[in-house]
């Protein structure tokens, strides 16, 4: 994810690389340019303008970035045990935790059920004793976005991690800074690319969850119905109005990912010297 | 050449959101090594149904998901009784196999859930002849084993205390449901509306949900895992399955064949243990 530039110039690529990744960057631009090119210009507003869309995509948003945070706040700690400490069934837990990047989304939504429905392993004791049922509600969205996003970030940020020379914790350790100090100071800087990377790969991917969602939290509007799901029963009905939604959809993601600076995908070397090797 | 990273990023962004768009629709095969059925079909001596044309290579039926587990017994019986032939099945909700029809998947045979994708289909000139319904479907309530809700009847659905789930009213198993409610004259809060009706099936089935309005066939292939209210005839709705052969069909006369299959004996009693009604 992160670039190698030469100093004072570009860097030269064979003819056959630079026709690969010709090829590649085609490959996810046609599929956009098929969407523009169907689009219906002349009444796309008047399905933007729509209440239920808005509706639709207010909820994406709170819901994406909710998701995002979550995946955040449990991501980071999870990536740093499984980078820094080494214990027995390591890589069971990753396996475990990076599963449902893998797994068929509607599967996840359904052993999500068993987890945390009304009747789930754990669910019936929240709906017993908290009176908290998280299918059919906005909450469970959320955790359902969580459950399909946090992966990305986790292996992204892991990987930081193990590059991230351990040195630098144990100078920062030996110059008597405590153990939080030092991740808060040392680390969390050092790893900032990878974490924005990672943070916005599990954003995009809780924004664009379907499967998951519909399966264990539902399909209502205003509650649950996020984008994906309102373009999915558009195309059942109305295949325009579907590709508009679509197609605001990306111009959001989009404009956030080209928004995102090359140098948050970059190493600043301030924090982290690329000694490593 | 700075900018190719971040094109890769967006790249992968995007990805995330394509990827949520294809697990719509799955396909299942039912084919059977052609050697082998001649083998078996010598063994057996002539079949029940007798074919008076040759049928023979690969046939590619793509029919409403409500008609999967029938079908492919159908399918099944359709290769014993026409060795040499094989029959590969898509299964999906009718609007989406319009539309892939519509976009040039390579289908022989239409099935739909209702008359209206049926329409969609014929007026997009995708269609050769006039559709023949094959069967015939109705409603019922889908509430969890013994209805320990007491739903009981249509009006049961208006408890705030039972967790109520509907297809949208945008597929056909929502607008039979709103029919049906309209009727009844019940007003429903559901929880979810579905967008095909083994959402709502899957929903009741795993305890989430309290009670649903889909078809017959559904609770009946749920089996012990959830009961079915039945709704009094003159609040329910029938729907039909028209069965078409397409314009683009590369197999037409077996095409044809497979239709009369369905249409006829064998294929009304396999649709009738399924719980269809016939036509």
């Amino acid at each position: 994810m992160s670039t190698r530039r030469h100093q004072g110039g570009q860097p030269r690529l064979p003819i056959p690389v630079l026709a690969l990744a010709g090829v590649a960057t085609a490959f996810f631009a046609l599929p956009l340019v098929g969407l523009l090119w169907r689009a219906p210009w002349s009444h796309a507003w008047s399905y933007l303008s729509d209440d239920d869309a808005l509706t639709a995509l207010r909820l994406s948003m709170i819901c994406s970035l909710w998701a995002t945070l979550l995946s955040i706040i449990f991501g980071i700690p999870l990536a740093w045990l499984l980078a820094r400490v080494d214990f027995l069934g390591r890589g069971i837990v990753r396996a475990l935790c990076t599963m449902s990047m893998v797994l068929p989304p509607v599967v996840g939504g359904v052993a999500l059920f068993f987890a945390l429905g009304r009747r789930g392993l754990v669910g019936q004791y929240l709906d017993r004793w908290f009176g908290l049922r998280l299918p059919f509600t906005t909450a469970g969205v959320v955790v359902a976005q969580t459950f399909v996003a946090m992966p990305f970030l986790v292996i992204t940020v892991e990987a930081a991690l193990r590059q991230l020379d351990d040195r630098f914790e144990d100078a920062s350790r030996t110059l008597g800074a405590s153990r939080w100090y030092t991740f808060r100071r040392v680390v969390l800087p050092g790893i900032r690319p990878a974490l924005v990377a990672g943070s916005v790969l599990a954003w995009a991917r809780a924004l664009g969850e379907f499967g998951a969602t519909i399966t264990f939290a539902g399909n209502f509007p205003g509650t649950t119905r996020t984008m994906p799901l309102a373009v999915y029963l558009a195309l059942e009905t109305n295949p325009e109005e579907a590709i508009v939604l679509a197609l605001v959809l990306m111009t959001i993601s989009f404009a956030v990912l080209v928004g995102l600076r090359d140098r948050w995908f970059t190493r600043t070397g301030r924090h982290a010297p690329t000694v490593l090797t | 050449m700075t900018r190719a990273p971040l094109l890769a990023i967006s790249g992968l962004g995007l990805m995330g959101f394509l990827a949520a768009s294809c697990g719509s629709s799955h396909t299942s095969t039912a084919t059977v090594a052609p050697t082998a059925v001649i083998e078996a079909a010598a063994a057996q001596g002539p079949t029940t149904v007798a074919q008076t044309t040759q049928v023979t290579g690969d046939l590619v039926v793509f029919a409403a998901s409500s008609l999967t587990k029938a079908f492919t017994e159908i399918g099944d019986a359709f290769e014993a009784a026409n060795p040499g032939a094989s029959v590969t099945f898509n299964f999906a909700g009718s609007s989406d196999l319009v539309t892939q029809i519509t976009q040039g998947a390579p289908a022989d045979v239409f099935v739909s859930a209702d008359e209206s994708n049926m329409k969609k289909l014929i007026d997009a000139d995708e269609a050769t002849g006039i559709p023949v319904i094959v069967a015939k479907n109705t409603f019922e309530i889908i509430v969890e084993k013994g209805d320990p809700k007491g739903v009981a009847s249509v009006a049961g659905l208006a408890n705030p205390d039972v967790i109520v789930v509907l297809c949208a009213d945008t597929v056909p198993c929502g607008k039979g449901a709103a029919t049906i409610l309209r009727s009844a004259n019940v007003t429903v809060t559901p929880k979810s509306l579905e967008d095909k009706v083994t959402g709502v099936v899957a929903k009741v089935t795993a305890g989430e949900a309290d009670a649903g309005v889909v078809y017959v066939t559904d609770v009946a292939a749920a089996g012990d895992k959830a009961s079915g209210i039945e709704i009094p005839a003159d609040q329910n709705v029938i729907s039909n399955y028209p069965i078409v052969v397409t314009k683009s069909a590369t197999n037409a006369s077996s095409a044809q064949s497979f239709v009369a299959f369905v249409a006829g004996s064998a294929g009304r009693a396999i649709l009738a243990r399924y719980g269809f009604l016939a036509p």
